[in-house]
């Protein structure tokens, strides 16, 4: 019995469904150095902004209970230069490439589109309108059903449909449904489920805030439950939309749980940081589990879980 | 932009002994294709707390020695100082664990070309890798002098061995109960005269790094430093570990895993670095 393992993401075929998640797998050329990235699904590279980043000051990063705080801010080199040597590079690996952007405003969600129109080598775009860390918390697009459809609006009429629009949400908020709602409407084919949480850590030593920029985005085991209930509650509202899942993934048990909720693929951060070859292991642990279900496709099992 | 290190391997090592020096412990481990490619400097990474662990991030390590040994291979000691619940973790694991070991990582040493007056300055368990390149110093001809600081004496970390490559060791202790009580910065000025130094390498905390680099820049003496900055990853892809660098004229946040560990003080803004 052979599995196919392919899956489909708003009408474009990946050979796998494990992916590397934004901002976990840089632009893919130090994965690189342990395993081919055409193993992978995709590579979903770190969100682009227009202009270079610097990004936040140090500490950046503090490690909690089954998880990471991270406030990084968007460092970066900017579209063009992405351009230029990432998307160049990546374009001689072989590899499946959706392509994360980021704007401040949503005019830049536009240019930002319009950057990439045209460039080679892109399977589909992912719309990161909920880094916790790029402004303070009440400009997170996401969080607001207005911003959010201005956003990918403003994608979706500078892309002029050349490539699928992945929309990232945050799970913080008080109805991720609502917010997925409008996002569809808005022209998004498919969800990325889900960014990290806001979250703080308070150094019991100083009593000050440990990272620099006082708050980060929580990722890891610790925020896979929230994962999980996210995509299980936006698959059950909308049965045919894409939906990429991540958080806190480190295991194929734990990959398969966010299929079995409705993802149609899956996206390793965290568990990246403490083993560069988590992406391969999963891939092939849950290729394993998934025939040891009795599958012949993974299409098949992806939302098994609403039947059950 | 430099790139990940060429020679980074990701392999199951294991655990080959494991021994108190001072309050540090000394780790031997196994690690086939890391000790081939490792270079004095580099690093490695490792995973803690076993398959289910709940602490997901790389604990990153300066490597002590490498070498190649007769019945075990590939092998790396390292120099381990308790900092937390993962070095807690490392630390009470007994011989024969397996461990998952990413390496060799980050910059190396860059060696001198000619038989010059080397001063190595290294702050606690940051003297480690600096004898590892005293051992390569000598083999080109160096003259090296270490002068070697801790906050007490059961922090100096100077081993026998060690000791034996180099040419002279100072000590320094903050509450005198090694060597000279004091700081290493203030026994370098009269090192540096007294031996001709040309050039200083230094390993230990940030502070230190600082007060030597300014000594360095003052007598325009070149300076290469091992900087040790919190990493998730150590790999290149979590951007936590950066540290502001001039880049022209411009400072620049850039990842001390891929463009560090060593790096040349000139090029560090220190000034803008987090206290």
């Amino acid at each position: 019995m052979t599995l196919d393992f392919s899956t489909t993401i708003a009408g474009v075929r990946f050979k796998n469904p494990i992916f590397t998640a934004s901002g976990c797998a840089a632009s893919g050329k130090e994965l690189s150095q342990f395993f081919p990235l055409k193993e992978l699904g995709a590579v979903v590279t770190k969100s682009i902004m227009l202009k270079a980043r610097s990004g936040r000051p140090t500490p950046r990063m503090a490690e909690t209970p089954s998880g990471m705080l991270n406030s990084i801010g968007l460092q970066g080199p900017g579209i063009d230069a992405f351009i230029e040597e990432d998307l160049a590079w990546l374009q001689t690996q072989s590899c499946d490439v959706i392509v994360s952007i980021a704007g401040e405003t949503v005019d830049e969600y536009g240019a930002l589109a319009r950057r990439l129109r045209g460039q080679r080598g892109i399977k589909a775009i992912e719309v990161n309108i909920s880094c916790p860390n790029v402004a303070n918390r009440g400009q997170v697009f996401s969080c607001d059903p207005v911003t959010a459809r201005a956003a990918i609006e403003a994608v979706r009429i500078n892309l002029g449909g050349e490539f699928p629009i992945i929309a990232k949400l945050s799970p913080d908020v008080t109805d991720i449904v609502a917010i997925a709602r409008e996002v569809i409407e808005a022209g998004a084919d498919g969800l990325a489920l889900i960014n990290t949480l806001l979250g703080m850590v308070i150094n019991p030593k100083t009593l000050r805030p440990h990272l620099a920029g006082k708050t980060g985005g929580l990722s890891g085991p610790a925020i896979r439950p929230v994962a999980v209930r996210a995509i299980f509650q936006v698959r059950e509202r909308f049965p045919s939309v894409a939906i990429v899942g991540m958080g806190g993934v480190v295991h194929g048990e734990d990959a398969l749980e966010l299929v079995a909720a409705g993802a149609n693929a899956v996206s390793i951060g965290t568990a990246s940081f403490g083993n560069p070859m988590s992406v391969i292991e999963i891939r092939d642990r849950l290729s394993t589990l998934i025939q040891d279900h009795g599958f012949t496709r993974f299409s098949d099992a992806v939302g098994v879980a609403h039947e059950r | 932009m430099r790139q990940i290190n060429k020679a980074a391997r990701h392999t199951t090592g294991r655990l080959l002994s494991i021994r108190k020096a001072g309050t540090y412990f000394h780790l031997v481990l196994q690690a086939e294709g890391i000790a081939e490619g490792a270079k004095p400097g580099n690093f490695i990474a490792l995973s803690v707390g076993g398959d289910q662990s709940s602490m997901l991030l790389h604990r990153v390590f300066a490597i002590y020695r490498s070498r190649q040994d007769p019945s075990h291979g590939s092998v790396i000691e390292l120099i381990v100082a308790r900092s937390g619940k993962g070095t807690d973790w490392l630390v009470a694991q007994s011989e024969g664990t397996l461990l998952k070991i990413t390496g060799p990582l980050g910059t190396s040493f860059p060696l001198p070309a000619d038989p010059v007056n080397v001063a190595i300055v290294g702050g606690g368990y940051g003297a480690a890798p600096l004898f590892d390149l005293a051992d390569h110093l000598k083999v080109r001809g160096c003259r090296v002098d270490a002068i070697i600081g801790a906050a007490t004496s059961s922090k100096v970390f100077a081993p026998l061995e060690g000791k034996r490559t180099v040419n002279s060791v100072t000590v320094t202790t903050d509450d005198g109960s090694a060597g000279i009580q004091g700081r290493v910065t203030d026994v370098l000025p009269e090192i540096i005269t007294r031996q001709s130094i040309d050039l200083i390498y230094s390993c230990g905390p940030m502070a230190m790094l600082r007060a030597v680099d300014d000594i360095a820049r003052s007598l325009s003496i070149p300076h290469q430093v091992s900087v040790e900055e919190a990493m998730a990853c150590g790999v290149g892809i979590c951007m936590t570990c950066v540290l502001p660098m001039m880049r022209g004229d411009e400072v620049k946040m850039v990842r001390t895993c891929i463009e560090g560990p060593v790096i040349d003080g000139e090029e560090i803004a220190w000034d803008e670095v987090a206290r």
